[in-house]
């Protein structure tokens, strides 16, 4: 039987549900297949890989979450950078980064491969966290709690973005994280604030 | 009920309904209107993220980018998608409009509530973008606005289906539904799914915004990304139907297999309203199953059907070339392909840069973790206008310039630069959306005034290459708007002030008509024997299209590459789980 030449303007003749050709099958077939490894990506590097949004999330009164950051800043605080708190929690510690419009609170001094729970929300709208310039980015709701465990694995004086527009100061939100190799003494912090820009 | 007008059009020997002929031109108008200001504010929106131009002041940058928004992925693409939709359920089918005043109605409705929205922006009264995300809060008449436009145009649907039912039951057409009708039916049932999304979300922000109701913001962004990303579906089931149309009207394309084509886009309404998870993959609010399953539109199946469509809208093409005699080597029917026919052309970069571009950046960045290294980047609009303005819209310019004669019923002007248009348009969105995809992978921020940040208390300096990039996205996009106002100038000069169509000679190539009407895509006189020998089975899976398939093969190397080397970028950063 001579298969069909009628174009898609025209209504097919009798029944419709005829077999494929061969290119046909074989090209639904690959991309079948392809998007089942598609699929199998995303369980295997949350068994395999090291970088899943995953963390522990929960529900939060935007205050309270700001509260809390208060009493993590007055437990670790190690000094400020323009009039900014640069606290510096130990090692498996829970850490509370607080944004809002248009900044992000406080200063985090962290350690290298030292694991630490980063917990992100927001005291008003919507915000956007990118890490700079290692390109981490994560979304910061207001009234929701996003309790990340990371592990920074390389040293430097890192910028936070705001990358969600949060309105007429959004691209002036800028944060800031040190991570240090190796422990952090009293003076190693007074360096990384001296070396944290000049503006 | 009065009896319905119809004319007869004497290409294609369809009837079509007057009403739906006046409503198929109001909404076109409309939606060039809408691009014309959504083009004139990429304008100023490319000259200012130039950083070494940075034209418009903080204030008028964020406004400017609402407005934008707004106007190109809602007014503009919706507005004439109600043009396909009309086109579809009453032309197409030699069908009549079953409710002419309820349609004029709705047309009113969507022109009002767009009125109003577009004002509401430009006065200052919601500055809150595209995504209006609560607790940023705009003027309650902005979302008055949107939820009379969403009602306008889902009263278009049920009429589109009410225009199906009467059809049928009339017997104005035989056997099944054409294929692009049935393309057009898939949209409408998203367009359906997409509208109650929209519905559910504004109206509560509607009352918030009243001071009448609380909405959690969580709980917004994801039944708000059923309204916006599901509304790009529409975009996309309304494309393709597009693209077997164009490729009908070109090059005489046939449909390889209605059982797969149909089935493709049955896939499309079932799974794709779940891409409202591809915004929602670093959030707090979702844990890794529930985004895993709706990113991936539960296991790939709405991206199954679009290598699916991908691949058998070329080979429709190609086999349609074969049959036309075209059939010596892999791309004879390429390389004789009628490149100045604007309809082609527009088609064929349609296909390519949504496919290559946009489908392939989709899926990067729609995974899961992989979206760690890419949400909120530019990468996400270098994606979007891979997808929605070099597929969808560049699609909807080619099918203009066969509605101007077919519909309007006049030539097409300026016709040599409308044979050049499609060019310079796909040209310059290749160049702008892949110069901000690689921005992007910098981690240069979307939706950001001044990313030389001279005013925030720490510096942040960004890679020099990336003001390299962003020239290259302003070139890019000024060359693409470029082809925004060739096309505008084209369609408003065409059906205001166009020549009318007059005598059209087969045979004879005639500035202003596209060459599918002045020489018909027919094939050959012997073409079930040309048919049979394609398919003969000693040709194998190389028999009908064998230039498609090996384009096909290239086209998933470059998949499987870009999607590995983002799983590898990913895992240099920080451990984080
Ligand atoms: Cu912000």
């Amino acid at each position: 039987m001579t298969p069909e030449t009628h174009t898609g303007l025209q209504s097919p003749r009798g029944v419709w549900w005829k077999p494929a050709h061969k290119a046909e099958k074989v090209w639904v077939a690959i991309a079948f297949g392809w998007c089942m490894v598609l699929f199998a990506m995303m369980p295997l590097w949350h068994l395999k890989g090291g970088q899943n949004p995953s963390g522990i999330r929960r529900k939060v009164d935007p205050e309270a979450f700001f509260q809390r950051t208060q009493e993590f800043i007055a437990q670790y605080q190690i000094g400020d950078d323009r009039g900014m708190p640069i606290v510096a929690p130990p090692a498996g510690s829970d850490v509370y980064l607080t944004a809002m419009a248009f900044q992000w609170t406080p200063i985090l001094q962290l350690e290298k491969d030292k694991e630490y729970v980063l917990h992100l929300s927001s005291r008003d709208v919507n915000h956007g966290f990118s890490l700079y310039p290692l390109n981490i980015n994560f979304q910061v709701v207001p009234g929701y709690d996003y309790g990340l465990r990371v592990k920074p694995t390389e040293a430097g004086d890192f910028r936070i973005i705001c990358n969600e527009f949060c309105g007429i100061g959004h691209h002036i939100m800028v944060g800031r994280v040190i991570v240090l190799d190796g422990a952090p003494q009293a003076a190693t912090a007074e360096t990384a604030v001296v070396a944290g820009g000049d503006r | 009920m009065t009896a319905p007008a119809f004319r007869t059009c004497p290409f294609t020997s369809l009837k079509v309904d007057r009403h739906a002929e006046m409503l198929i031109r109001a909404n076109a108008v409309v939606s060039v209107v809408a691009l014309l200001v959504g083009a004139v504010a990429a304008v100023m929106l490319v000259l200012t993220r130039w950083q070494a131009v940075h034209l418009l002041p903080a204030v008028w940058f964020y406004r400017i980018l609402g407005v934008h928004g707004m106007s190109m992925l809602i007014f503009f693409i919706i507005f004439f998608e109600m043009a396909v939709l009309y086109f579809a359920s009453t032309a197409l089918l030699n069908a009549r409009l079953v409710v002419p005043k309820l349609a004029w109605a709705c047309f009113g409705l969507m022109v009002i509530g767009a009125v109003m929205v577009e004002w509401m922006m430009w006065a200052g009264k919601a500055d809150v973008l595209f995504t209006s995300y609560v607790p940023l809060r705009a003027h309650p008449l902005f979302y008055l606005g949107i939820i009379l436009f969403a009602v306008g145009a889902l009263l278009v649907t049920v009429i589109f289906f009410a225009n199906l039912v009467v059809a049928k039951r009339e017997k104005t057409y035989e056997g099944s539904l054409p294929l692009v009708a049935y393309g057009a039916v898939a949209a409408a049932i998203i367009a359906i799914i997409t509208l109650l999304h929209g519905a559910a979300i504004y109206i509560p922000t509607f009352l918030w915004s009243l001071d009448l109701m609380e909405v959690d913001p969580q709980v917004y962004r994801m039944v708000w990304w059923g309204l916006g990303h599901s509304s790009q579906q529409i975009n996309v089931a309304a494309m393709v139907s597009v693209w077997y149309m164009l490729g009908a009207l070109t090059v005489g394309a046939v449909v390889l297999n209605e059982k797969i084509s149909r089935s493709a886009f049955v896939l499309y309404v079932l799974f794709i309203s779940m891409a409202s998870a591809h915004h929602l993959l670093v959030d707090p609010g979702m844990g890794p199953a529930w985004k895993i399953v709706n990113t991936s539109y539960f296991m790939y199946m709405a991206v199954l059907a679009s290598m699916i469509h991908g691949f058998t809208v070329p080979a429709g093409m190609e086999l349609g070339q074969r049959l036309r005699g075209y059939t010596n080597g892999m791309f004879e029917w390429l390389r004789k392909a009628p490149w100045g026919d604007p309809g082609f052309s527009a088609l064929v970069f349609s296909v390519v840069v949504f496919g290559f571009v946009g489908g392939i950046t989709g899926v990067a960045i729609g995974t899961e973790q992989i979206n760690i290294i890419a949400h909120n980047t530019l990468r996400v609009p270098g994606h979007f206008h891979a997808t929605v303005v070099s597929g969808t819209a560049l699609a909807f310019m080619g099918v203009t310039y066969y509605v101007i004669p077919l519909i309007f019923r006049k030539k097409v002007a300026f016709w040599g630069m409308a044979k050049m248009q499609p060019y310079v348009f796909a040209i310059g969105m290749f160049i702008f959306t892949m110069s901000m995809t690689f921005a992007g992978s910098f981690g240069v921020p979307r939706r950001h005034w001044d990313i030389s940040f001279s005013n925030a208390p720490f510096d942040v300096q960004f890679s020099p290459a990336v003001d390299v990039l962003l020239a290259f996205v302003a070139i890019g996009g000024l060359l693409a708007a470029t082809g925004a106002f060739m096309f505008i100038a084209i369609a408003v000069k065409s059906v205001f002030l166009g020549e009318p169509l007059g005598e059209v000679t087969r045979g004879r190539a005639m500035a202003g008509v596209p060459q599918g009407l002045t020489h018909p895509p027919t094939h050959a006189p012997n073409v079930d024997e040309l048919n049979a020998a394609l398919h003969h089975p000693s040709r194998g899976i190389f028999g009908v299209a064998p230039g498609t398939l090996a384009l096909a093969g290239v086209f998933l190397l470059a998949f499987v590459l870009y999607y590995f080397v983002n799983w590898k970028v990913l895992s240099f950063v920080w451990k984080i789980g």
